[in-house]
């Protein structure tokens, strides 16, 4: 029994302790973006992998995930005679709720894993010591870029993903189920308000925070070897999908 | 002059550096040397404050760099640069790329001066026409060279070597352990340099540092540890088997 207690209190000071370190690096982090944030040309080769290099995913996705919507939103809502609504129930959808969450899934599972194997790999090959001892602050070389380029990266990935699934949408809704186009689009104009389009950004905004975060963190302190690296990177990938999925619920729960 | 004060550091269980003792004189080349997994790493870490100690102090000219904040720890490590074990070289940059690096950062060079000094401090190392290769298209000695090259490019006033010359053919070993001698004798920096090529680094150094089980064992002039009478010194550099080393009963 004492061995037990001992244990569990073992485990508790550990999760406090990796607690606070993780709170740590995200206050040294935004720290660093004000003080050090990094050459503009770091930023941009960032902004090209995080959000450039991920258009075809999230393209793809939200061109499904928009048909998807269409097709269950015509069948439930032609139930209650009003498939008129449908382009007001695919928007809505999109924008409120699908678009800042499934984009910020897909740029976990495509370059949150890539920034933890990219720094933890840095890291186990000495790389990040030596910056240091060129006394040249690994934050502002590694960690602001991917920071800034998640932070101005995420809510323009999102507002794609909105568009195209509006569209993926109204190509199953109004194309081939023979919703009238005109309602569609007028609609979705008359319910979507600009508190909706706001909430969709703040949310995308703030995930793009958690992806550059957890992808960081667990990069910079990887274990040893390459199963260090392998095993940070998908504790990464899905410590940052939970957490989305958990701050999504606080900050829908704050901004309805 | 760093200096090194009761130094205790342990990882997890495992006691590294046990209440050493240490202080490198300036402007002089000091070996340290020891058996594998001594901590002989883990001390040259500590000069730089790359890791802290759970207990003791390290000053660089009197200063102390324990729990320095990060802004003041880097002023003092302007003093300093660092050839790693395997070179840590930036494996997204090109050769060219790497040395140019802390010339880029650090100074306000033109590119047409920085092209100049990277050619040369590459072909000082013996490194031509591998400027456009990435690190992984090298061969080990040849990483080792071009961390050799970026350190030396920053005339530092202390440079710590971390086994430079282990993996070279013997030729490039004596090769980098000259430059080192020679270009010591040309600016007069402070350097380290943790090594396992006995009797090689006599020729190279000043002063030399004996760590075993975490203290400095014996510190002397290349001719003091050659002569020494301790048994663990004597097996080391014989490179024995029969000992207190292998018997564990120093």
């Amino acid at each position: 029994m004492r061995m037990q207690i001992q244990a569990l209190g073992r485990w508790a000071l550990t999760l406090l302790q990796e607690l606070g370190k993780t709170g740590q690096f995200l206050a040294y982090a935004l720290y660093s973006l004000v003080r050090r944030p990094g050459r503009p040309v770091h930023v941009l080769k960032q902004i090209r992998f995080i959000g450039a290099k991920s258009l075809f995913v999230i393209v793809l996705t939200a061109a499904f995930t928009g048909m998807v919507l269409g097709l269950q939103g015509y069948y439930t809502l032609t139930k209650f005679g009003s498939e008129g609504m449908l382009g007001t129930a695919v928007a809505l959808s999109l924008i409120r709720e699908l678009g800042p969450v499934l984009s910020a899934l897909m740029v976990t599972g495509r370059a949150g894993s890539a920034i933890t194997a990219e720094i933890g790999i840095m890291r186990i090959s000495e790389q990040i010591d030596a910056l240091e001892t060129m006394a040249l602050d690994p934050y502002k070389y590694l960690i602001s870029p991917k920071f800034i380029a998640a932070m101005i990266s995420m809510p323009l990935l999102c507002a794609i993903f909105d568009v195209v699934g509006i569209y993926g949408g109204w190509l199953v809704g109004v194309k081939l189920l023979g919703v009238n186009p005109g309602a569609y689009f007028s609609e979705m104009y008359r319910s979507v308000e600009w508190k909706d389009v706001y909430s969709g950004f703040v949310k995308s905004f703030s995930f793009g925070v958690i992806i550059a975060w957890i992808g960081c963190y667990k990069g910079y302190y990887a274990g040893h070897g390459a199963e260090g690296v392998s095993r940070a990177t998908t504790e990464s990938v899905v410590l940052t999908s939970v957490l989305i999925l958990i701050w999504d619920y606080f900050l829908t729960s704050v901004l309805l | 002059m760093i200096t090194l004060n009761g130094v205790h550091k342990s990882f997890g269980s495992q006691r590294v550096l046990n209440g050493l003792n240490l202080t490198v004189p300036a402007g002089q080349i000091t070996a340290v040397i020891g058996p594998s997994g001594e901590g002989k790493s883990v001390l040259l870490k500590h000069m730089i404050g790359l890791l802290q100690p759970d207990q003791g102090d390290v000053q660089v000219d009197g200063q102390s760099i324990v729990g320095l904040r990060r802004s003041h720890l880097n002023l003092i490590r302007e003093k300093f640069a660092m050839v790693f074990q395997n070179a840590a070289l930036f494996d997204s940059m090109t050769v060219y790329e790497n040395v140019a690096f802390p010339l880029e950062e650090k100074t306000t060079l033109s590119k047409t001066e920085i092209s100049e000094q990277v050619t040369t401090a590459l072909q000082e190392v013996g490194l031509r026409e591998v400027n456009h290769k990435y690190p992984d298209e090298l061969s080990g000695g040849m990483k080792k060279r071009v961390g050799l090259a970026r350190a030396l490019l920053l005339k530092p006033e202390i440079i710590l070597f971390d086994e430079p010359t282990t993996g070279l053919d013997p030729v490039i070993r004596r090769a980098i352990h000259q430059l080192i001698k020679d270009t010591q004798q040309k600016f007069g920096f402070t350097a380290v340099i943790v090594s396992h090529d006995i009797p090689d680094i006599f020729d190279v150094a000043h002063q030399v540092a004996m760590l075993y089980r975490g203290e400095i064992l014996q510190f002397g002039s290349p001719h003091d540890i050659q002569t020494s009478e301790h048994p663990v010194v004597r097996q080391f550099i014989s490179g024995s088997l029969d000992g207190p080393i292998n018997s564990g009963a120093a």
